[in-house]
């Protein structure tokens, strides 16, 4: 497969920590006329027509597989879902092994869900076809940031010097650490925000702010990204309770009231309501977590179109049915 | 019998006597018989031209993972042994962690007499210092040490309870063996896989802090000095650590350490791509700490390099960086790295090289080896301090080919080891005609 010329993204989307501004851009800009799609009544366009993907998926997941497999069918593109929970070494088979008969079945491209960081870039230096990392471990998740900044974008029109706080466990999220390169590259300023035990060592030499305080945190940010607190971080110790959690590092109504400016909340999901977000603030005018979602399949469907080949300039052309 | 061997013209290069001349060695009976400007041999003696080369006091690796029993596919004691050999090692002490572990009398036994066929390096048994090395109840030690160990280790895990270090460093005296301790705590190293940073935080790989070593040797520390045993500190990776043992050797403690050659050489900037050729514990640490840890060796605050040679099977390292166990492949690569990245940069001289890696791990373990003294066994390394080589892990001896250093360019090669005056390894490249006409073959 060829890239198109000026945005090449390489073969694989592993993370974007590799990606420049202009190719970050590239991508958002690629998935504006992509939105469209799903408003139609026949949502389909022969964009991928013949190509076969499998969605390899190692971790449970909801909302992250069925977003691909979405954005897969709306591009006409033949899938197979793959789901093993447990690593591959549970299983029995290797990862190397699993990779090498993909790459036998001659498929096209393979996202894929790992619970070791490391995974996807794994896969792809074995295989031929475009691998897409839908999560490896507590390394990257790329198109939940490329939503995620589609989002802010969409609600603050650019994302040059835009205040981003992500809060919340960034010490296990993968979605912090591909939002933190994202936002970077894309000239926002960021910061975290949560208790200096989720907080991973040197993440401020990654060139982000570090708050222990949410109001502070608030009081400096025009977004808040607020990551879901995996329950099972309190039997590991790193927090005491979920009701102190909820207590200090939760976002509610009243907190966001009290800073003087209007803020921009994310969740990229499932929410734990009552622990790290308050429904009042879920549901309420602040928030853009439903637009998270609707923006997670236009993303996807760019993704899968730069790295099948497809053009930025062409997209709008493409998905008429030309190409 | 064997025939005397004299060789013509190396340098000799021995710390240990302060000797550093163009010579001839003599070598009768497997003893050196003497070292001089011209020998003018028994007649019956053989010859083997050794000029331009370094004639050194063999290499003396106090921590090496030999596999067997329980791991052949990654390492033999014999393969092991050869593969000392052909890095210039010629004493090596192999530590327990096998499966079983060696633990009684019998397992000693089992690794001296697998050591003393292998053909290469003389292979000497550390016994468990825990029985399984579950850190529950002290090994027979005495037990142990009468059938042959050398020392009592738990390596690959630490001794974690104070109260066993403790009785362990008194018990131990009776014998007069250290104890070698895996210097982790086990709660601050937790699940981690490399260095702690922001490395490992872009990586998004679980990171092991600098603490986790150091406030363990911190602990020891205080455990030998209250009780007077010989704690000997493997594999340091840290300046904390090196402070407290820089601290202790000054109060008077009787405290050893020694540093691999990976930790002197690479920094953890080796595992971004997740490459687990790197993935070793202790971890690869930073630049600044790979500094700090060259000076230590240059001070003497450590005192000698080992290897941690850690053989692991190919399929073993090909898959997730979570899942892929720790080690480096170290014996054949150990002197033509150090060579490479402290000798060559001015920052050891040759004979310092040479005495952290012969001559003080005989003195600080009390061998009759690291010398080239008349009437000590002929343990003798030659080699090209000159010549480089592209390392090649198909070529190894071991077993495995385990290794971040692989296609890196070094300079310093092995031509030639010999053990107790036969010769081990040196029949390829340099000296193989004039081996075959001089030398039996064993």
């Amino acid at each position: 497969m060829s890239n198109g010329a000026g945005l090449a993204l390489g073969k694989d989307l592993i993370g974007l920590e590799t990606l420049d501004g202009d190719q970050i851009r590239g991508i958002l800009d690629t998935a504006e006329p992509f939105k469209e799609i799903s408003e139609r009544k026949v949502k389909k366009v022969p964009v991928l027509r013949g190509k076969t993907i499998v969605n390899l998926f190692f971790e449970p997941s909801t909302r992250t597989r069925v977003s691909f497999e979405f954005a897969e069918k709306r591009l006409s593109a033949d899938t197979v879902n793959i789901s093993s929970t447990g690593s591959s070494v549970q299983k029995g088979e290797t990862l190397v092994d699993t990779a090498r008969n993909l790459e036998a079945m001659r498929i096209d491209m393979v996202v894929i869900r790992h619970g070791s960081a490391g995974a996807a870039q794994f896969l792809a230096d074995r295989i031929p076809s475009n691998v897409i990392n839908a999560g490896d471990g507590p390394h990257e998740h790329p198109t939940q940031a490329l939503l995620d900044l589609l989002t802010i974008r969409d609600s603050l029109g650019s994302l040059e010097h835009r205040r981003v706080c992500i809060v919340g466990d960034i010490l296990h999220s993968r979605v912090a650490r591909s939002n933190i390169w994202g936002l970077l590259k894309c000239g926002a300023e960021v910061a975290v925000c949560g208790p200096k035990t989720l907080i991973p060592t040197g993440i401020e030499e990654l060139g982000v702010r570090c708050f222990t305080s949410l109001d502070e945190a608030i009081e400096w940010a025009e977004v808040l990204n607020v990551l879901r607190l995996q329950l099972e971080r309190m039997s590991g110790g790193y927090i005491p309770s979920l009701r102190e959690y909820n207590r200090v590092f939760g976002v509610s109504q009243k907190r966001l009231d009290r800073a003087n400016h209007e803020i921009v909340v994310l969740h990229p999901g499932p929410m734990n309501r009552g622990v790290e977000i308050d429904s009042d603030v879920a549901d309420g005018p602040n928030s853009v977590i439903l637009d998270q979602v609707t923006n997670g399949v236009a993303v996807r469907m760019a993704v899968l179109y730069l790295l099948a080949g497809g053009r930025p300039e062409m997209a709008e052309a493409a998905k008429q049915g030309g190409e | 019998m064997m025939r005397p061997l004299i060789l013509r013209g190396g340098r000799l290069l021995d710390p240990s006597s302060g000797l550093d001349m163009v010579g001839d060695l003599l070598i009768v009976d497997g003893r050196i018989q003497e070292t001089a400007a011209a020998i003018d041999g028994p007649d019956e003696a053989r010859e083997l031209d050794v000029s331009g080369l370094v004639v050194a006091p063999g290499l003396i690796d106090l921590h090496v993972h030999l596999r067997e029993p329980g791991g052949e596919h990654k390492e033999t004691i014999r393969s092991g042994s050869q593969a000392a050999a052909a890095g210039g090692f010629t004493t090596v002490w192999a530590m327990p962690n096998t499966d079983p572990p060696i633990d009684d009398p019998a397992a000693v036994g089992f690794v001296l007499a697998a050591g003393e066929r292998a053909g290469g390096a003389k292979v000497q048994p550390i016994g468990a210092a825990t029985l399984g090395q579950q850190g529950e109840r002290m090994t027979e030690i005495g037990e142990l040490v009468m059938a042959g160990a050398v020392a009592v280790s738990d390596d690959g895990h630490p001794v974690s309870d104070a109260g066993m270090m403790r009785r362990l460093l008194e018990y131990t005296q009776t014998f007069g063996i250290p104890v070698l301790q895996h210097a982790e705590d086990p709660a601050l190293a937790a699940d981690g896989v490399m260095n702690e940073g922001v490395v490992a935080t872009a990586l998004g790989l679980r990171g092991i802090p600098n603490a986790a070593e150091s406030a363990m040797v911190a602990r020891d520390i205080y455990l030998a000095e209250l009780t007077g045993g010989h704690l000997h500190v493997c594999h340091v990776s840290t300046p904390e650590a090196v402070d407290q043992i820089r601290g202790a050797k000054e109060r008077g403690v009787h405290v050893t350490a020694e540093v691999t050659p990976h930790h002197l050489a690479l920094t953890e900037q080796e595992v971004v791509g997740y490459n687990t050729q790197a993935k070793v514990n202790p971890p690869l640490r930073t630049a600044r700490d790979v500094e700090i840890l060259r000076a230590a060796l240059a001070d003497g605050t450590l005192d000698v390099v080992a290897t941690d040679h850690a053989p692991h099977h190919y399929e073993e390292k090909e898959r997730e960086f979570d899942d892929a166990p720790f080690g480096i492949n170290g014996l054949e690569t150990a002197l033509g790295l150090l060579i490479t990245e402290l000798v060559v940069p001015g920052l050891l001289s040759l004979e310092q090289l040479i005495d952290r890696m012969s001559c003080r791990p005989a003195r600080i373990m009390g061998l009759s080896a690291g010398t080239l003294r008349a009437g000590s066994p002929a343990d003798v390394a030659v080699f090209d301090p000159d010549a480089s080589w592209t390392v090649d892990p198909t070529a190894f001896r071991s077993r495995s080919r385990n290794t971040p250093l692989a296609g890196r360019e070094l300079v310093g090669a092995v031509r030639c080891t010999l053990v107790d005056g036969l010769i081990r390894y040196g029949l390829t490249g340099y000296s193989e005609r004039a081996l075959a006409e001089t030398v039996d073959l064993v």
